[in-house]
């Protein structure tokens, strides 16, 4: 079942004012950089983005808070961007703020058909507000609701044709769950291989989960906090 | 002389035990990593995915696609794996981490932590510290004793929004170590050269102090 798409421009086509993105990566660390260009280029506006981090300023989803394209944001640490700092506390950005580890089970939630689960991260905090809580085990716990996206976007390291994916490092982190949770779910690589190409048994993500996949112009990589040690002797 | 930084990270690092897996916050976390006892191993987690993460890399060998939590690179140890966000709170809430060691801006003498807003000023989020919290049997802060303003961070109630609810179990800063228990601080050891007297002044939660206190060995 090919899932090949020609380009970028291709690949985002449907993708509209007002709706529900997911986009992968942790920090700058594998983000879908061509498809965040090309929505840049889109100018769709009134989002709502469901990503870990909201890049930084001048890179990654930082783009699109720079445009103003972006109504709301759903995740679970933004402290490396200014803009959306302000924006979120002027009130101009709709923020929802989640513990990380409940967003990626949200992701995988929605994609696996769970509409709801309890967690103890966040009770008796701000995050359970409205919430129900529920004692398991002597513990209480809230309820979180599954996470779903008109379109997810991730970014792999190698993929093939019929949309198996293959993630480099700590580049897979919340990539393979919103994969699993896009209506359509797109799928930016660094590498395009022929199906077979790939050994069965070292595919992250199956492509069932993947409707278009297409290999990216370019790849920055920027790094956020280059840090390194001195060969001492 | 209270404790640098560096200091802190060193007294933690003598609660690491042979065979744990340890996950390290942002900032005087990190640097625990650095000093593991001799003769015990110990693995390290970071909440991006990584299980046996190793040092930072040399210089012309960073990979932007292995980073830890806090998004410097680094590198893996041998035996290394890496795995995606849900198994690595899979990790953690399923209880499989030994120890949690994090930073935080506010703990209360019952053991709630905050660590993640100043209500309209500071909103960076919580990341995986409220996973962390919520889950982790063993938690360790790491922290100044009192803020920039001279103020205690170590209160009676907590007055910023709440990471976690009564969770933590000790505490280390600059000038003490302390237990959480009975819904109060515990002194155990104080830093070189800094008396009992200091620490309480410094110190506007509940603090019970035994006839002896000794002094850290860094």
């Amino acid at each position: 079942m090919n899932k090949v798409v020609a380009n970028v421009e291709e690949a985002l086509e449907g993708v509209q004012s007002g709706m529900t993105l997911m986009l992968g990566g942790f920090g700058l660390c594998g983000i879908p950089e061509n498809s965040i260009a090309q929505l840049v280029k889109l100018g769709v506006k009134d989002l709502t983005c469901i990503s870990n981090n909201a890049g930084v300023d001048d890179f990654g989803l930082g783009l699109l808070l720079q445009g103003r394209q972006i109504k709301k944001m759903i995740s679970s640490y933004v402290g490396e961007n200014d803009e959306f700092e302000r924006q979120m506390l002027s009130g101009e950005l709709e923020v929802d703020l989640i513990p990380q580890g409940s967003l990626a089970e949200r992701c995988r939630a929605g994609g696996a058909g769970i509409p709801a689960f309890y967690t103890p991260a966040g009770y008796g905090t701000e995050v359970a507000e409205g919430k129900e809580v529920k004692e398991f085990n002597g513990k209480p716990h809230i309820l979180e609701s599954a996470l779903t996206a008109d379109y997810a976007i991730v970014k792999a390291w190698k993929g093939d044709t019929e949309g198996n994916l293959i993630f480099k490092a700590t580049a897979r982190n919340f990539n393979p769950m919103m994969a699993m949770a896009g209506k359509i779910t797109i799928a930016e690589v660094e590498e395009l291989v022929p199906a077979g190409e790939l050994d069965p048994n070292f595919v992250h993500t199956p492509g069932i989960f993947v409707q278009r996949i297409f290999q990216g112009d370019k790849f920055e990589k920027r790094i956020e906090q280059r840090t390194v040690r001195t060969k001492e002797g | 002389m209270a404790l640098d930084k560096v200091g802190i990270a060193k007294r933690i690092a003598q609660e690491l035990r042979d065979g744990w897996y340890v996950n390290l916050g942002i900032g005087i976390p990190t640097l625990v990593a650095n000093y593991i006892p001799d003769g015990i191993e110990v693995e390290f987690q970071s909440e991006n995915g990584i299980l046996g993460m190793g040092p930072f890399p040399f210089e012309g060998e960073e990979d932007a696609d292995l980073i830890n939590a806090g998004k410097q690179t680094v590198t893996l140890k041998k035996g290394a794996v890496i795995f995606d966000s849900a198994t690595s709170f899979a990790m953690i809430r399923g209880q499989h981490v030994d120890l949690t060691v994090l930073g935080a801006m506010e703990v209360a003498q019952n053991g709630d932590i905050a660590n993640w807003k100043i209500p309209g000023r500071m909103v960076k989020g919580m990341g995986g510290a409220m996973d962390l919290v919520a889950s982790a049997q063993n938690i360790i802060v790491a922290m100044m004793h009192t803020n920039k303003a001279g103020q205690s961070k170590l209160l009676k109630e907590c007055s910023l929004p709440l990471t976690g609810v009564g969770c933590v179990t000790k505490v280390v800063t600059n000038l003490a170590v302390m237990a959480i228990k009975d819904n109060k601080f515990h002194l155990e050891e104080r830093a070189p050269g800094v008396s009992v007297e200091e620490i309480q002044a410094a110190t506007e939660g509940d603090l019970v102090i035994p006839d002896h206190v000794p002094e850290m060995t860094i």
